[in-house]
């Protein structure tokens, strides 16, 4: 009994010397935080290598999205390379939760350490596929869908990507 | 029934299954390839393996197939048990070595068999280290796409598109890891049924192309439970938008009608819908003759005044709206002056099919057709007026093969034991139409023209009952046609519409009549054009008016295609006030005065009463853009203009109205639970649980996302809220179950695997057919053709023939150009020969290229079905004019238009 | 001449109080921030003080939003009566000699009275809600203020032996000479417990307990009616200090340097910190701890004073 009215004062006189401590509030923005690479902030769609964009409109992160803030569409290059007609994110629902980053199969879509995005207007929230782009690959810079993927595409035929045996001469007599 | 121990479980089983069916039956989840419901077991996939114990003290067991394994009384089998799980685990993993890296640009990705199978089993590390046999795709048509690398070889594509459809150019080609599905060459798939590939692949390597074009994953689509309006026999099926556009339709099983298979123009039929043919906004023609776009109130308001200041008023329904679009126009213009608006001989025969249902003549559904085991077609041409019916009376010549394993104990699953011991025995199904059909391959086919099909039919009647009166025309082949009836369990006779001849229909009857007599099994099917022929013809008496009138209001009804152009002229000049409620520009919105934009079948729900009078609700799956509105709203807004039907709002109340006036139609209200019915308290949901980017679809119009359209008129909702997985059968608005994406799951919604629905098919029969109608037809002498003595015989194609689904890009690409098909003889009796075309005088129709062909017989001139050539067709109708040689016309110029129609020849 | 002087303290105590209490809000925030390494509100108005008057245009503009299946009569009294009786409770406190609204020669029990009102604010919010969470609030309050009030009027009585008045002016001149909290310290101990109950604060605010009851007896209110529940609760924490100085530790009495009601206002700002740190340090107590600590360590140990203070005062008395 004596004991515990104790260490309930000690935990009060604990709480109150805190007072005398540095604060651990960093006071943004007249002082900016570090913010690591893999902060998750702004969403950006990246290219691969090759300088093509990584997006193959899988709708995967659109489908991980909690708020269902991404819709895009899928169309096609005239050699079978998908890519999306139109890729959207409303940032005014964004989470900034990073799902759609983790359900990415391509690399594509990626967070960044920027989180300034604010608007008088919530309609400038709405970002479009040229809004996203960015011009090089982000976090990923060697990977390159197309190329592990079975998939033709201009460029590469069947058989040349990774992994892949040349296609076979099904009319090949030979057993 | 058998009982087995699964698990230490006791289950019941039939002892006809086998053991995955049975399993599968109960609810498990057991993984499979190459067997299908439909198409029994060949054990080729290795997948399906469980532990069979010998007894109880049986420790170790042995593996076997449960696709292969027949349900026997006392048998013990482990499913779950370790040995089992990591032999499928193996399994899968050695299907997979070469399956390409690339679902998230596959079409099949989110509804993918072998996806779900790969986690049912638990596999995921590709652990082989060599390379992947790769392999080159092909061009297989406007709407299937080849992506051969992703193939497991199950080989379910080559059986069912040789075995189960009887196509011939699509198979396997090479052995061991290079093993091959596809054509000997490029080329458009032939056979009718071809897309049904795209769900019968468990993976992407056959994919609906277009769905691909926009595509868009299962789980983004918002679907909807309809009736296909492709043709009468009226298959279930889902239709399923995204971004206000059809993006695909998708089989609906349904236990009696289409089961698990699609015609291609059902499937891919749609395209329509997106069309640039839409009527976006209401129209109405002005002083100088120019049409201008105006508001749907101002437009109504205009109607309402045409009708106020009219003396007379006709209505002009259709076949392919939906009963209640027909009725509340039969509503609005009174029972006197409402026409159905069919062709005489569509009329007709319509009204023969309606007698047929409300007698005792049995009128089988497409379950029962595939159990007959003689078939007699009369002048039908099954695969391009009513191609499902082709598919099933495939199946129903495999009864002699199925007898014959019978008596020898072969379990029917066992698929390719079945086919080996059959060869190429059939059960008889005899053929008598004017032209080669699909079927012939399996059939017994006679060529006659239209007149002498119904005479032969005449004396076929007369042979099975000489009270019946003969045909004028003998035929070496009728008296084992005559035996072949008579020997068989359930015949069964096939006729139609699409020769357009009524006395093929009254042969018909009169030969079922007959039959039905000795075998009360005897079936008898009667095909019309359209989805909702038997509606249009027990709401209206009379086809097409004679006089004109005030106000002509025509809904859905392109009547150019369905009366000849002199009739159809001669009445629109006595019509002072032109309305059109359509959905697609055609002729007569041309010359109309006032045009409604109608709802499709994709937008708006109604109830379409198949060939067998059995009513269905469909559903629509999104709303309309713009002014575009349902039919039957239009029209109900002119009724209460009039003060009629004034307590009628929602499509619940009309037809409860319809019910009360038509008693025969009394059953209707129960197609489907009406906009009160609550799952659970609630709504079912169109949209999947997991659909994505609700609110960015439209934010680039709007950041504030539109509240969800609410829908009065069903229990559905435009949104993910609401229940779909116990949702009734008739409301489903789509097929999924937990761990099961693809439309495979239709499993866990049968008590039976290919049995009905848990719970029962969705629609109700209208017909009791009990009276005893004993009634025959005497032999009439036919009118038959111009006065040369030729008659042109219409001839219907599956992509080209529809009005609607010729509209859609692809269905059109393979819609043949006009011709005429013709023998030798006819073509030197017309003065034309081969490379020459006929043309008809008294009309600006197209010329018809003449092809030569020596089994049409004699007198006939074979021409397609098309928008162009009605006036053609229109002869033997009451039309104007005759066939003549086109002096002008020049073959190099339209040479590589001919299409050679026929996928057929 | 007396009676504008009476209306000037009445309208001062008054606004005093709610002004007082409407800065709390923000301070409070302050104050945690403080003892949290964080600098709490600091951005509104010099030292963010802007915030308590932010805050308050956020609670008088929102929605005025009655649940329909509430009982609406008592559903909207409920939070008025919590400010009602705290506000009658500062009437009898004395500031400074001469500056109170009324010395009532039962003032004590008058200020008893007023709290014990406050709890059917509660008790009836909870039950007007008609929502589960905020019936589990309503009884806990009910069942836990009927508990602490036994002893917080007990733990009082010894120091009205000593004084010989259940007025609070004779109970501050009473300690001239030593502060009650040194002669009543179970006295003191008891009642600062059981005040913290009695007003709900941390750690004692069980029937609010937003881990487990969503937001205890107010989770329907919102805006105005809200905001009268808040600030019912800060007045009160502002009058169990005032009280708990002018019983135990003298009131206005301190050296001359200062005038007196500046000693009394900032012993009470000290108690008012004191009752922040409490929030900031200690856990919530189970219920079942709660009660028993009351029945089972509180009431045997009031007794004990009493007692003991009757015996004392007994046999001083015959000396």
């Amino acid at each position: 009994m004596i004991e515990s009215i104790i260490s309930q004062i000690r935990t009060l006189w604990t709480v109150l010397i805190h007072m005398f401590l540095r604060r651990e509030t960093v006071q943004y923005p007249e002082e900016m935080p570090y913010l690591a690479p893999r902060y998750r902030g702004r969403i950006v769609l990246t290219r691969d290598p090759d300088g093509v964009e990584r997006c193959v409109a899988c709708n995967l992160c659109a489908v991980a999205c909690p708020v269902d803030c991404i819709a895009l569409e899928k169309t096609e290059d005239e050699d079978g390379r998908w890519y999306p007609e139109f890729f959207r994110i409303n940032f005014s629902r964004c989470i900034m939760c990073g799902f759609c980053e983790e359900a990415c199969p391509t690399y594509a879509i990626q967070l960044t350490p920027d989180f300034e995005m604010c608007e008088y207007d919530r309609q400038n929230m709405v970002y479009e596929k040229e809004h996203l782009l960015i011009d090089g690959p982000g976090k990923y810079p060697d990977y390159s869908f197309y190329r592990i993927a079975g998939k033709t595409i201009g460029g590469k035929d069947k058989g040349e990507a990774e992994n892949e045996a040349p296609p076979v001469d099904v009319k090949s007599l030979l057993p | 029934m058998a009982r087995i121990t699964v698990d230490g479980r006791v289950l019941e089983a039939d002892e006809s299954n086998n053991l995955l069916e049975a399993l599968l039956g109960q609810g498990e989840d057991l993984p499979y390839f190459c067997w299908h419901p439909e198409m029994g077991s060949v054990g080729a996939c290795r997948q399906c393996a469980v532990v069979q114990y010998m007894n109880e003290d049986d420790q170790n067991g042995r593996i076997v197939m449960s696709c292969m394994t027949a349900v026997t009384d006392g048998s013990i089998f482990s499913v779950q048990g370790e040995a089992a799980a990591s032999f499928r685990q193996s399994v899968v993993e050695n299907l997979m070595l070469n399956h390409p890296h690339d679902c998230p640009v596959c079409e099949e990705g989110g509804e993918c068999h072998l996806q779900d199978m790969t986690v049912m089993t638990g596999h995921r590390d590709r652990t082989y280290r060599h390379l992947k046999t790769t392999f080159r795709n092909q061009y297989l048509g406007p709407f299937i796409g080849h992506e051969m690398n992703r193939c497991i070889t199950c080989f379910r594509c080559v059986r069912f598109y040789q075995d189960y459809a009887g196509g011939d150019d699509l198979s396997a080609f090479a052995s061991r890891d290079r093993v091959y599905f596809g054509r000997s060459d490029d080329g458009v798939l032939e056979n009718e049924f071809a897309g049904n590939l795209v769900e019968v692949c468990p993976t992407g390597v056959f994919t609906d192309k277009i769905l691909g074009e926009h595509y868009t994953r299962k789980w983004d689509l918002q679907s909807a439970p309809a009736v296909c309006t492709g043709c009468s026999i009226g298959c279930n099926i889902t239709v399923s938008e995204r971004y206000g556009q059809v993006r695909r339709v998708n089989n609906r099983y349904h236990g009696e009608i289409n089961g698990y298979f699609l015609c291609d123009r059902g499937r891919f039929g749609a395209e329509y819908v997106n069309c640039d043919d839409r009527i976006p906004y209401c129209g109405i023609r002005n002083a100088n003759g120019i049409y201008e776009a105006t508001s749907s109130d101002e437009t109504l308001a205009h109607v309402k005044a045409l009708i106020d200041e009219s003396q007379t008023i006709i209505g002009i329904g259709s076949p392919r709206a939906s009963l209640e679009a027909n009725f509340v126009l039969r509503t609005l213009v009174g029972k006197e002056n409402f026409y159905s608006g069919l062709s005489n001989s569509e009329a007709e025969i319509s009204k023969l099919l309606l007698d047929v249902l409300n007698s005792d003549i049995k009128t089988p559904s497409l379950t029962e057709v595939k159990d007959c085991d003689a078939v007699l077609i009369l002048g039908e041409d099954t695969t391009n007026h009513a191609p499902i019916l082709a598919l099933s009376l495939r199946q129903s010549a495999r009864n002699e093969a199925k007898n014959l394993s019978r008596n020898v104990g072969i379990p029917l699953w066992q698929d390719a034991a079945v086919r080996k011991l059959a060869q190429d025995v059939h059960s008889p199904l005899f053929i008598l139409t004017s032209f080669e059909d699909r079927l012939d391959d399996i059939g017994i086919p006679t060529r006659m023209s239209p007149e002498d099909i119904a005479s032969a039919g005449f004396s076929i009647a007369n042979g099975i009952d000489d009270s019946f009166p003969a045909g004028t025309v003998g035929h070496a082949d009728i008296q084992t046609i005559v035996d072949a009836l008579i020997r068989a369990n359930k015949p069964l006779v096939v006729t139609g519409s699409s020769p357009a001849s009524p006395d093929i229909v009254k042969a018909a009857i009169n030969i079922a009549n007959s039959l039905s007599k000795r075998n009360a099994n005897t079936g008898l099917v009667i095909c019309t054009d359209e989805a909702n022929n038997l509606a249009t013809v027990c709401l209206a008496e009379k086809s097409f008016p004679t006089s004109g009138a005030d106000v002509a209001i025509v809904l859905e009804n392109d009547l150019s295609r369905r009366i000849p152009g002199t009739a159809l002229d001669s009445w629109l000049a006595q019509i002072k006030h032109l309305v059109v409620i359509d959905s697609l520009d055609n002729n007569l919105s041309a010359q109309s005065n006032v045009v409604l934009p109608a709802a499709t079948f994709a937008e708006v729900g109604g109830t379409y009463i198949n060939y067998e009078g059995r009513a269905q609700r469909s559903f629509g799956a999104f709303k309309p853009k713009g002014d575009i509105a349902p039919s039957w709203n239009w029209l109900l807004n002119l009724c209460h203009g009039q003060g009629l039907l004034h307590d009628v709002e929602h499509i619940d109340d009309l037809l409860q109205t319809l019910a009360r006036t038509h008693t025969e139609l009394a059953q209707v209200v129960n197609a489907a639970p009406d906009a009160g019915f609550r799952d659970h308290g609630q709504k079912i949901s169109r949209m999947t649980h997991r659909q994505s980017g609700r609110t960015a679809m439209l934010a680039d119009v709007n950041v504030h996302e539109p509240q969800q359209p609410g829908d009065d008129d069903s229990a559905l909702t435009y949104s993910m809220e609401g229940e779909n997985l116990s949702a009734p059968n008739s409301m489903r608005a789509y097929i999924w179950s937990p761990g099961w994406n693809s439309n495979q799951s239709i499993n866990k919604f049968q008590d039976e695997i290919s049995g009905p629905l848990r719970d029962g098919d969705p629609g109700v029969k209208l017909f009791a057919g009990s009276s005893e109608v004993d009634r025959f037809f005497p032999v009439e002498s036919s009118p038959g053709g111009s006065s040369t003595g030729i008659r042109v015989v219409p001839r219907w194609h599956i992509f080209g023939s529809d009005e609607l689904s010729n509209k859609g890009q692809a269905i059109h690409s393979l819609a043949p150009s006009p011709y005429a098909l013709m023998n030798p003889h006819t073509a030197s009796s017309l003065g034309v020969q081969a490379g020459e075309a006929l043309k008809l005088s008294l009309s600006d129709a197209p010329s018809l290229p003449v092809l030569l062909d020596d089994s049409i017989p004699e007198g006939c001139v074979v021409c397609p079905v098309l928008e162009a050539t009605s006036p053609y067709l229109h002869l033997s109708d009451g039309g104007d004019g005759a066939l003549i040689k086109d002096e002008s016309w020049a073959p190099a110029a339209r040479e590589e238009d001919v299409i050679m129609t026929d996928r057929n020849s | 001449m007396d009676e504008i002087f009476i209306y000037l303290i009445i309208f001062g105590t008054l606004f005093g109080a709610i002004l007082y209490a409407v800065v709390l809000v923000w301070f409070e925030r302050r104050l945690l921030g403080l003892w949290q390494d964080r600098f709490g509100p600091n951005r509104v108005g010099p030292f963010g003080i802007g915030l308590a008057f932010a805050d308050m245009i956020k609670l008088i503009a929102k929605e005025d939003w009655v649940p329909p299946f509430s009982d609406k009569f008592i559903f909207i009294f409920a939070p008025t009566a919590v400010m009602i009786a705290m506000l009658m409770g500062f009437a009898v406190v004395p500031y400074a000699p001469g500056i109170y609204v009324v010395d009532l020669n039962i003032a004590l029990l008058f200020f008893l009275g007023m709290t014990s009102l406050a709890v059917y604010s509660v008790l009836l919010g909870g039950l007007a809600s008609r929502n589960k969470y905020a019936l589990l609030g309503g009884l806990r309050s009910a069942a836990q203020m009927v508990s602490y009030e036994v002893f917080m009027g007990l733990s009082l009585m010894g120091v009205v032996m000593l004084s010989g008045s259940f007025s609070l002016v004779d109970i501050v001149n009473a300690q001239k000479d030593l502060w009650f909290v040194v002669s009543q310290f179970l006295g003191f101990f008891v009642f600062l417990i059981a005040g913290i109950a009695e007003i709900h604060r941390l750690p004692f605010d069980l029937p609010e307990a937003e881990h487990e009851l969503v937001a205890g007896f107010h989770t329907e209110y919102s805006g105005m009616k809200f905001s009268m529940f808040m600030l019912g609760e800060y007045l009160g924490v502002i009058l169990i200090s005032s009280m708990i100085v002018t019983i135990f530790f003298g009131g206005w009495l301190g050296p001359d340097f200062l005038p007196p009601i500046f000693w009394f206002g900032i012993k009470t700002f000290i108690f008012i910190c004191f009752f922040v740190l409490l929030r900031g340090a200690i856990p919530r107590p189970r219920y079942d701890q709660l009660m028993s600590l009351g029945w089972k360590v509180m009431l045997p140990l009031t007794l004990i004073n009493l007692m003991v203070t009757g015996g004392v005062v007994l046999w001083w008395g015959q000396a």
